[in-house]
């Protein structure tokens, strides 16, 4: 590691060609031999793996720097090459220069006066390196300009047409040019032209993007791979050069031996193949160089491009130390500021503890029981002990079973101990995809026993999560700076609110909430056994006060959930059942439904908990809490109202079937009849349509309106065989309870499965494709029926015909191509944001957005300043909590009042 | 055609030329340097609109941009004038 006294800044980066001198400067070896290892197995002089390149072999030095492996950085050799080749990468440029100059005396094809103009510009750019787009543009405008010369107006030659075969083969008027002849042309190009070109003469000749020399890179990053069994492997890039050495070599002997022309051209040809793939090895037009197994080789252009090459996988993203991944499972008895992990991962992960005079006892103690300690319950060890002597230099001591009494005796203070992972160390919990910020929290470890990592399920939203088989990554933090950061900014319970709708994201999920309907809805009465059971998992006060009924005690359980709410709370609003529908008028506390939530107090006097008031997104009970109230307050009330909702929903068991949606027999007439009457009618409006006589809707076709017609109908018709199995189906059936309570699925989904599925659409209107004029060969040709064009009149319960089961499938397939589509989209679009937005900060004082060199992007932060994780839906103001607040009692009479 | 005047239209933020005193006293409150402050070209529609009230418009010059705002309602940003 280098120490911090040799910590530089990088002023400039300046981007040029390599001569082949400089090629030839920087080479430790001239590189001969198509070979890499003698039968010994000890490299080759002058071959691919000679020594001065480098070593990668144990016990050898270096022949340039002698250094051991790890010393050597590795050095540069060269190929000289029997004839020059095109460089692949600058095919373009060269294209380029070949038209702009002229074929005999090297001048731009522009009068000086032409040119002359655009020097001040491109000078101070190119040569002075002052980034400018206009720079840019101007030569590519010389370069368009002159091209369009049929004659040099310097020496009065005639120009000709440069085309360009893929990938590298140049022809003027079609007879092909010699990458020699380019070279040759691009010498008498004089310095003072190369500005024009974009070119700056001090660090580029155009006839260095031709290559005569060719750098050999360091056999550090071309290592042989040697497999258990002894055999040597060579890397891709070693053996595209093996292939360049040899056809040089036999270009070389042919040329010197005076062999036919056309056999030298093929072999020059050949070595132009060799190293364009040597460069790229997926340049259109060349089939790609393969490995013996027929893999396409991996050359230096595959090395760094894309997503697995070298800038995305190796340094915008490295892998890491000190991190776990495994799957996840829910454990409800956990905070949601925890996470569980098991034992053996904790065991692999550390924590650094300097030791001091305050804890070198306890940590004696953790260094004295080793990496493995016995006994049934987890005790944290030690792996390591860095050991720092006088020097300054630093040891580390690996610690095992035999010399863990040693190490702890001799420990010192100002020596660290790697200590194993115990509970409330503070890590990093992430799963991908890692769209938002609370992708990515900090909770307190909970070591346990089996192998997945657990976290309370009211934690699932933020993270996306669910188990049915997801993986999340862990991180161990390191010091005491990302300890604290992590606790003060990325703690779960700071999360609680998200930025993206100023709102709840954590909250109750499925059976917290039916578990919360069941101790509320119509507030059922419970034993005190009961009750005791319930809250046996639950942080409170004293039970509340009992009910009695017929002479014995009985608990209410509104009074239950009143136990967690915080004392001085006041709230009213609607719950999620309440739907609005059969109500003349509301009649707010006096619900008939118990669908009008009022609490005092802190005591929950009507209505009931559902999606509404604890939901994640959605709860606005979670809401209120969590604003007026510090987090580790809303913290604890999540933690609680879970724990109540398991201890709940355990206690009086709760469990769905199918035969929930069964409906009585008449009530299945009464559907057949509403879906006849439907078809029928369809059939009015086609009948009409095709006498001519359907009244067309304003703006639409005839046609149009009879697809918006036999839609209508059928939706109606779905929605009213909807309604009438739904009347059979009461707050008391656990499906409805669900939907209702908003916990999962929905009455749509109850009556879909009970009632009738109804229309099947792609991209939003009937289904229209298949055959010439028809869905499928079933139909006539153009027939318009509601059965042939992907109407379901069956219900799930019943099943599909086949032909409802195909067109259903047809639906159902949108949906998973969208969202595939989506998915790649909108990650495409994240990944283009981020880049753009990622180091702009808002200033603390006057909220300024400004980048990173200063430059005002906004004046004020959403032109508002309003942090949106603490707005209440994105408004600066919750109007009715202030209002609650300053009136009491009295606001929500108003509300009651005036409305 | 008709010349139109674009500053009529709805959705054409109001654009104010600065005084020299004012351009001094919001770079003073916002403590910036006129390079820091967002662009806007001199051929932009709405600088040729000014200018045809206060007389060619030097780059250098502040322009105050009112404009409606979801969040906040009313929004106001200021841009530089700069050549081309």
């Amino acid at each position: 590691m280098i120490g911090p006294e040799v910590q530089k800044r990088i002023s400039s980066l300046r981007f040029a060609l390599l001569s082949p001198d400089e090629v030839r400067k920087m080479s430790a070896v001239k590189v001969t031999t198509a070979d890499t290892y003698d039968e010994d197995g000890f490299p080759l002089d002058r071959g691919l793996m000679d020594l001065h390149m480098g070593v990668i072999e144990p016990g050898l030095r270096c022949k340039t720097c002698n250094g051991k492996v790890d010393e050597c950085p590795g050095h540069f050799g060269h190929i000289e090459l029997a004839m020059p080749v095109i460089h692949v990468g600058f095919v373009k440029e060269i294209k380029d220069i070949l038209e702009a100059t002229c074929n005999s005396c090297g001048r731009i094809k522009l009068k000086d006066e032409e040119l002359e103009i655009y020097r001040p510009v491109l000078e101070k750019s190119i040569l002075n390196g002052e980034e400018s787009l206009e720079a840019l543009a101007m030569s590519k405008k010389i370069i368009d300009e002159a091209a369009q010369r049929s004659v040099c107006p310097h020496c009065g030659a005639e120009q000709y047409k440069i085309t360009l075969d893929k990938p590298t083969t140049f022809r003027e008027n079609g007879r092909k040019l010699s990458p020699k002849e380019i070279r040759e042309r691009f010498e008498r190009i004089p310095d003072k032209d190369l500005i024009f070109l974009g070119l700056n003469p001090n660090t580029a000749r155009p006839e260095w993007m031709i290559l005569t020399v060719l750098p050999v890179p360091p056999v550090n990053v071309r290592p042989t791979i040697t497999l258990e069994t002894g055999e040597r492997s060579e890397d891709d890039l070693t053996h595209k050069l093996v292939d360049i050495i040899r056809i040089n070599q036999r270009l070389r002997d042919s040329k010197d031996s005076g062999a036919p022309q056309l056999i030298i051209e093929d072999l020059w040809e050949l070595l132009q193949y060799h190293i364009t793939t040597y460069f790229d090895n997926q340049t259109s037009g060349l089939p790609p160089a393969r490995h013996r197994s027929g893999r396409p080789l991996k050359t230096i252009v595959q090395r760094l491009k894309g997503k697995e090459g070298r800038f995305r996988s190796n340094l915008s993203g490295k892998r890491v130390n000190f991190s776990a991944r495994t799957v996840i499972s829910p454990e409800p008895f956990l905070s949601i500021n925890e996470v569980g992990i098991p034992e053996e991962a904790a065991r692999e992960l550390t924590v650094p503890i300097p030791v001091t005079p305050f804890n070198i006892e306890k940590l004696r103690e953790i260094v004295r029981r080793g990496p493995n300690p016995k006994g049934e319950k987890y005790l944290p060890g030690a792996n390591y002990v860095i050991k720092q002597n006088e020097k300054g230099l630093k040891q580390r001591i690996m610690i095992m079973e035999k010399n863990a009494e040693d190490v702890a005796n001799k420990l010192e203070v100002g020596w660290i101990v790697e200590r194993q992972m115990m509970d409330g160390d503070v890590v990093l919990f992430n799963r991908q995809p890692s769209l938002h910020r609370m992708s990515m929290m900090a909770h307190r470890v909970r070591v346990m026993k089996n192998r997945t990592f657990r976290f309370n399920l009211a934690v699932c939203p933020p993270y996306n999560a669910d188990f049915d088989g997801d993986e999340m990554n862990l991180h161990v933090l390191q010091s005491e700076e990302a300890k604290a950061e992590a606790r003060i900014l990325m703690a779960v319970q700071e999360h609680i609110r998200s930025p993206r709708f100023g709102g709840p994201i954590i909250g109750g999920v499925h059976d917290h909430i039916t578990g919360l309907f069941l101790l509320t809805y119509k507030n059922p009465l419970f034993t005190k056994e009961q009750v005791l059971h319930i809250l046996s998992y639950v942080n409170y006060d004293s039970l509340p006060k009992p009910v009695i009924v017929d002479g014995k005690e009985y608990y209410r359980g509104k009074d239950i959930f009143s136990l967690i709410l915080p004392k001085d709370l006041n709230m009213e609003y609607k719950a999620k059942i309440c739907d609005g529908t059969g109500c003349k008028e509301c009649v707010f506390d006096k619900c008939p439904y118990d669908a009008y939530v009022m609490i005092k107090n802190g005591q929950l006097l009507t209505g009931t908990i559902d999606e509404k008031s604890i939901g994640a997104f959605k709860g606005v009970l979670l809401d209120r809490i969590s604003r007026d109230y510090d987090s580790v307050t809303a913290a604890k009330f999540i933690d609680n109202f879970t724990r109540l909702s398991v201890g709940v929903i355990s206690y009086m068991g709760f469990t769905t079937g199918i035969d929930d949606t069964d409906i009585p027999e008449e009530t299945k007439i009464q559907v057949d009849e509403i879906l006849n009457d439907a078809i029928e009618s369809t059939k009015a409006y086609i009948d009409a349509y095709q006498k001519g006589i359907l009244q067309s809707l304003p703006g639409k076709s005839p046609e149009e309106t009879l697809e918006d017609n036999i839609m209508r109908v059928l939706s109606d018709a779905q929605k009213k065989a909807g309604e009438i199995a739904s009347k059979h189906l009461g707050m008391e059936n656990p499906s409805v309870i669900m939907a209702r309570s908003g916990a999962r699925a929905s009455m749509l989904n109850l009556s879909q499965v009970a009632a009738n599925i109804g229309q099947q659409a792609v991209r939003g209107r009937r289904i229209n494709r298949g055959y010439i004029g028809r869905t499928l060969p079933h139909f006539k040709k153009g027939e318009l029926g509601a059965y042939a064009h992907g109407y379901v009149r069956s219900s799930y319960k019943k099943g599909l015909t086949p032909l409802e089961y195909f067109f259903h499938a047809m639906g159902g397939r949108e949906g998973l191509v969208d969202t595939a589509v989506r998915t790649s989209r909108s990650g495409y679009m994240q990944r283009r944001l981020i880049n753009a937005l990622e180091d702009l900060k808002v200033t603390e004082n006057d909220g300024l957005v400004i980048d990173t060199t200063d430059n005002i992007i906004q004046f004020a932060y959403g032109e508002d300043i309003i942090d949106p994780t603490r707005s209440k839906q994105g408004k600066a103001v919750d109007y009715d909590a202030v209002f609650s607040k300053a009136l009491g009692e009295r606001f929500f009479l108003q509300i009651r009042g005036g409305k | 055609m008709k010349k139109v005047n674009i500053m009529e239209h709805e959705l054409v933020p109001e654009h104010y030329l600065l005084s020299e005193e004012e351009e001094k006293e919001l770079l003073d409150k916002l403590q910036v340097t006129k390079d820091s402050l967002p662009k806007i070209k001199r051929s932009d529609p709405a600088i040729k609109v000014l200018e045809k009230i206060y007389g060619p418009i030097k780059p250098g010059r502040v322009i105050k941009i009112v404009r409606k705002s979801q969040t906040s309602g009313k929004f106001i940003a200021y841009r530089v004038v700069v050549e081309e």
